[in-house]
């Protein structure tokens, strides 16, 4: 369903990333995992045009894209088949949480309002908010509103949702909530790309797996093989580590 | 070419700005009035208080509104691409009306600070409040309760904005995000 090629992006004289390869079929939950700074938000936002690849090529729906000469036009229309839940959450500041679940429905896709409202309550029900369409986001604890832009994310009904460690600004109590919202999509058969920290939601919720470090994709590969018979050493070392912090904090 | 279009307006906008935040507003309405008429260019007196201080307000409001713009985090706009609005779209709905909230009390305090420099038009031979004052000043020799009576009615001029700036910062807070 959906392919990069060769994705390659610079930051000054700094490479981010270094061709990376990868491949998204429809119902698969893929986790991107790594250390910080291996280019895993990169990548993902250089999927969405956030930012504009150096190089690399996309194959969505069986059409091919440039990912560096791209046009206003058709990265306007990727978006609209896509979805982006942001670390920060990046609701709309100035609208309800309802308002933030239609608004690209009503402006960006033209729907009658009243239909746009129906589906968004119907999202916003989904993540577990039915109580709170009317509350502006800084009326919202931070694992609140990240739900609310997972609902803003699936009432546009996109072929697949890009997560960037939409966990890691929360705190741990909080987290569960977004992850559990997170299963249930999973479940439904939406189709994910997930960068994140939180291996055991790698491990137990993904289908496949990709371990990144400095802008390579060291290994890929079904979620069982990839945490339990890593073939690369880095990966290894990186799995071990996180065990260990893991048992150090009991 | 838009490119450059850009930016040719940006230098031109921050040459304008450096210009009218960087002098007096006396000096500037003394070249408009006397300084331009010597070049043959001859304002009568008030619309040439109206041109200066519009210009000058300006340039004020300008910079007010671009750091109100700068002011909302990047993030908004991103998440305006994400689910599919475009750049304008996004602006208007979303970036314009936060920056409009962080922008409106700078934006009334820079109304009635010109509310009171319109006092400086009599320099330029506009018969407004304070020249009135003094030609009657002149007749009277009552400086003292005279001008303390034009700066009353600057003060209630004062007043009623700052009371309708509270109103407004209200209605703006209530559709803004921290809410009730």
């Amino acid at each position: 369903m959906l392919e990069v090629k060769q994705v390659r992006k610079n930051f000054g004289t700094l490479s981010v990333l270094n061709g990376i390869d990868i491949r998204v079929d429809q119902g698969d939950v893929v986790a991107i995992i790594g250390p910080s700074g291996s280019g895993k938000t990169t990548l993902l936002r250089c999927m969405n045009y956030l930012e504009t690849a150096d190089d690399g090529e996309m194959v969505f729906d069986g059409e091919r894209f440039s990912m560096r000469n791209l046009s206003k036009k058709d990265a306007a229309r990727i978006r609209r088949k896509t979805a982006f839940v942001f670390q920060n959450y990046n609701l709309f500041q100035n609208k309800t949480a309802l308002q933030n679940v239609t608004e690209g429905l009503i402006i960006a896709r033209k729907m009658q309002k009243n239909e746009a409202i129906r589906i968004g309550r119907q999202a916003l029900d989904k993540v577990g908010l039915s109580d709170r369409y009317d509350y502006y986001p800084a009326q919202l604890s931070g694992g609140q509103q990240q739900r609310v832009a997972i609902a803003r994310a699936i009432a546009t009904d996109p072929e697949i949702i890009y997560f960037d460690e939409p966990t890691s600004a929360l705190d741990p109590e909080l987290t569960g909530e977004v992850l559990s919202v997170m299963r249930q999509l999973a479940r439904d058969g939406m189709t994910m790309l997930v960068v994140t920290h939180e291996m055991n939601f790698a491990r137990t919720v993904s289908n496949k797996v990709i371990f990144m470090e400095n802008g390579s994709v060291v290994e890929a590969g079904s979620s069982g093989d990839v945490f339990e018979h890593p073939r690369e050493i880095r990966t290894k070392a990186f799995l071990q580590t996180l065990r260990g912090s893991f048992d150090l904090a009991g | 070419m838009q490119f450059a279009n850009v930016k040719f307006f940006k230098q031109l906008a921050r040459f304008y700005i450096w210009i009218f935040r960087g002098t007096p507003l006396l000096v500037q309405l003394f070249v408009v009035f006397y300084g331009l008429s010597r070049v043959g260019f001859v304002l009568a007196p008030f619309p040439a208080a109206v041109l200066v201080f519009s210009l000058n307000e300006g340039a004020y409001c300008a910079e007010t509104i671009r750091a109100a713009l700068e002011s909302v985090p990047p993030g908004q706009l991103e998440a305006g691409y994400c689910v599919g609005m475009s750049y304008l779209q996004t602006i208007r709905r979303i970036i314009l009306p936060q920056a409009l909230r962080t922008a409106f009390p700078p934006l009334s305090n820079s109304l009635i600070a010109m509310v009171k420099d319109t006092s400086l038009a009599a320099n330029i031979t506009v018969t407004e409040m304070l020249m009135v004052t003094q030609r009657i000043v002149a007749r009277t020799y009552e400086p003292l309760l005279l001008y303390l009576e034009v700066g009353l009615i600057y003060l209630i001029f004062s007043t009623v904005l700052t009371k309708l700036q509270r109103v407004g910062e209200k209605k703006l807070q209530s559709i803004g995000h921290n809410g009730g």
